[in-house]
């Protein structure tokens, strides 16, 4: 299960910053991201148009999500899967649990999938005696290492190469001391060699959807490394994991997200692998699951419908907020301290778990607006983390001293006769506290701000009162 | 026949009414040569960011409806910040949803509120100043200024103008520097390690001078470089393309006991 850290972001974070081996994973990675996308979308001239389609795509089906849903299940009873409505994470459990004790699975391989950390599946199956193994090269080593993702798109975003290869010579018992794990491809060989076996083993296959297509009833995922394929082709059964905001109308507003989503993940035009399943293996099909199912999971989006918090729901999960937010840069995305990280969580995280637990997340961020503008979808992300901000001054749950300080000060800039007494005074009070130096290294209660770095003094005098002055003088 | 000269309104805004004064009448001068008629209403205070980025409505609005009423009857309010102005110019609308009559003046409103830099190039069509300033320069791009004001090129184009400065680019300078108001303090940690990486690269790039159009981004800036005792030299943008640099020291800087 996971655990919301989320209150703890504080501790959480500073505990980052101070992670050597975790800033290095972050400096690296980081920068590849960035470039590689900026590159992808200077390859595509209609970019820009195109996240209006994207934008206007989402909206549309928010807007009529009921009714895509409806011909979405339909089309994928008629194509001979099956569909399992979940509104909470429990009952997705449930649901997925089911599926696989009627199946008789021992084993069932697993492609990425965020809905799956959020509903905490892998932790219930194991509970009841099935082995859930990950099959995506990142989740693998995060499930060898019992953590849980970092980001969204690369799961191990804070690991680094060295990290791989002491985990694999700690874990993979019959690794040849030899072997050596030099890069990238090393280290994908020798997860390559432990899954095959899995894949092979494995009875039930669960991935996620990155989106589900109303028109045909189908479920598509993207990949890079072909497990997603394996996963669902090779066992008997297929259960696709789905929230209810993946539904697009039509095939053609899919393939429209899809060039969208790559560039804005990973930068490429396409991912490696894009794979569209519909329905259970037909008699004259060469492979394919004989079951197909798709569970398809609420678990507090309907909420969000008609609220302020809506179009988060557009959201594609390509992980670009979080690849160019300058907080998750420094901090990564543990502390951020549940299941989605960066600015995306920020805005989602409190509409899944409550802003009484998350409050920290809309908090900290700069809104220096860089995950709104390269975001495919356009969701304006610092207005709905205002939007978070403004639900807990309502509620009490914004820290007192921030509450008394902002009164104080909103006291006086309503008035402002008091107000060019008030900062003339404290102009001048600083002025003779800084007896001509140009700035101070610590003051009593701007420790916040001294801690890091030294308060500039002010120049002398307000602007208004010397303004006035010069005004008298003619 | 001249074209008349546009009424402009001065929005000094609280951080340089209260920091940095020079910035205000570097703003007064340079709105001048460029041919404007600059009125600094006296009911000013602030915008309200502050109370608005804290989730305070109530507030944020009542302080809103100050500056509307504050700033009637002008062809242009400018201010020498993009996060000030992109509060007015982006923001105010959307606090009068459930009041007409104030959200048509907040839009009014809006659409004639510009930053400073970007109002003088892309408005009043100034293409150059009369300032020297002997240094090399390095511009950081705030992050309300870029994104909500458009503000990138105008700068550049000026301190171009400017005798004997030479400008060289930090390695992205369109990164937050950490400051994102009451983020500075109430996340320290993590602004001050945003702040440190800006700093090297400030650093970097050999410049002596650090030049931005908004007075949290340099104090928090100058407060780090500052701390760590670096010789860079911190200005606000208007003070070098005003000629003023003579006249004040920089930021961070005393005048001596």
């Amino acid at each position: 299960m996971v655990q919301i850290t989320s209150p703890a972001f504080k501790a959480n974070a500073a505990r980052a910053l101070g992670d050597a081996g975790l800033q290095k994973a972050l400096g690296k990675a980081k920068g590849a991201f960035l470039q590689r996308r900026a590159e992808a979308v200077a390859r595509l001239p209609e970019f820009e148009q195109l996240r209006d389609i994207g934008r206007d795509i989402k909206n549309h089906t928010l807007a009529n999500l009921d009714v895509y849903l409806e011909i979405f299940a339909a089309n994928v009873e008629r194509a001979g899967g099956k569909v399992h409505w979940c509104s909470t994470a429990e009952e997705a459990r449930e649901a997925v649990l089911e599926i696989c004790r009627k199946a008789g699975a021992r084993t069932v391989t697993k492609g990425k999938s965020m809905i799956s950390e959020e509903i905490a599946v892998n932790d219930h199956l194991e509970k009841h005696g099935i082995v859930p193994v990950e099959t995506d090269l990142g989740e693998y080593i995060i499930q060898l290492r019992g953590e849980h993702p970092s980001h969204i798109i690369a799961p191990a975003f804070h690991l680094n190469r060295e990290d791989w290869e002491a985990d694999f010579r700690r874990l993979h018992t019959d690794l040849d001391p030899d072997r050596v794990f030099h890069e990238r491809r090393d280290i994908l060989a020798e997860a390559r060699t432990k899954l095959r076996e899995r894949f092979l083993a494995a009875d039930v296959g669960i991935t996620g959807a990155n989106f589900l297509i109303a028109e045909t009833g189908s479920s598509v995922i993207v990949t890079n490394e072909g497990n997603g394929d394996l996963t669902q082709t090779l066992p008997r059964v297929h259960i696709a994991l789905a929230s209810i905001e993946k539904v697009v109308p039509t095939l053609e507003d899919a393939c429209a997200l899809l060039r969208l989503l790559a560039r804005s993940a990973t930068g490429q035009d396409f991912s490696v692998y894009t794979t569209f399943s519909t329905g259970a293996r037909r008699p004259a099909d060469l492979d394919g699951p004989e079951e197909y199912h798709v569970v398809l999971i609420d678990n507090g989006r309907s909420n969000m419908i008609g609220s302020e918090f809506q179009e988060m729901l557009r959201c594609i999960r390509c992980a670009a907020c979080m690849n160019h937010c300058p907080v998750y840069g420094v901090t990564g995305g543990h502390a951020y301290g549940w299941v989605y990280p960066g600015p995306m969580g920020s805005v989602l995280t409190p509409s899944l778990v409550g802003v009484d637990k998350a409050g920290h997340l809309p908090n900290a961020s700069t809104f220096c607006g860089k995950c709104e503008s390269v975001c495919p979808v356009k969701i304006p992300l610092p207005k709905l983390m205002r939007h978070w901000r403004e639900r807990e001054f309502e509620r009490h749950l914004t820290p007192a001293a921030v509450r008394s300080n902002l009164a104080i000060w909103a006291w006086f800039a309503k008035r402002p006769g008091m107000y060019r007494a008030a900062t003339r005074l404290a102009v001048g009070a600083l002025s003779l506290l800084a007896r001509g130096r140009g700035a101070f290294s610590s003051l009593p209660l701007a420790g916040g701000w001294t801690a890091g770095r030294d308060l500039p003094a002010p120049e002398g005098g307000t602007f208004m009162a010397r303004y006035a002055q010069m005004k008298r003088r003619g | 026949m001249s074209m008349p000269r546009p009424r402009v309104a001065l929005f000094v805004t609280c951080l340089v009414d209260l920091y940095r004064p020079s910035v205000g009448f570097a703003a007064l001068r340079l709105l001048e040569q460029a041919g404007c008629q600059v009125d600094v209403p006296h009911t000013q205070t602030c915008c309200g960011q502050p109370a608005f980025n804290t989730g305070d409505r109530a507030t944020a609005r009542d302080l809103a409806r100050a500056v509307i009423d504050a700033f009637q009857g002008f062809d242009h309010v400018v201010a020498p910040s993009g996060s000030c102005a992109g509060m007015i110019a982006h923001h105010f609308p959307s606090l009068f949803d459930d009041d007409p009559g104030y959200r048509a003046k907040a839009e009014a409103l809006a659409g004639r509120t510009h930053e400073l830099v970007s109002f003088l190039v892309d408005v009043m069509g100034m293409e150059r100043v009369a300032a020297s300033y002997g240094d090399r320069v390095t511009y950081h791009d705030s992050c309300a200024g870029l994104r909500e004001m458009g503000v990138k090129a105008q700068p550049r184009r000026l301190l171009d103008s400017v005798q004997g400065l030479s400008l060289t680019e930090m390695a992205d300078p369109e990164i937050c520097c950490g400051f994102g108001g009451t983020f500075c303090v109430k996340y320290p940690d993590i602004s001050t390690r945003m702040v440190t990486d800006k700093c090297r690269d400030i650093a970097a790039t050999g410049a002596g001078t650090l030049l931005a159009g908004d007075m949290g981004c340099l104090l928090n800036m100058a407060g780090r470089l500052k701390r760590e005792g670096s010789p860079v030299k911190v200005r606000h943008v208007a003070e070098v393309l005003a000629g003023m640099a003579a006249e004040v020291p920089p930021i961070g800087e005393g005048k001596g006991p």
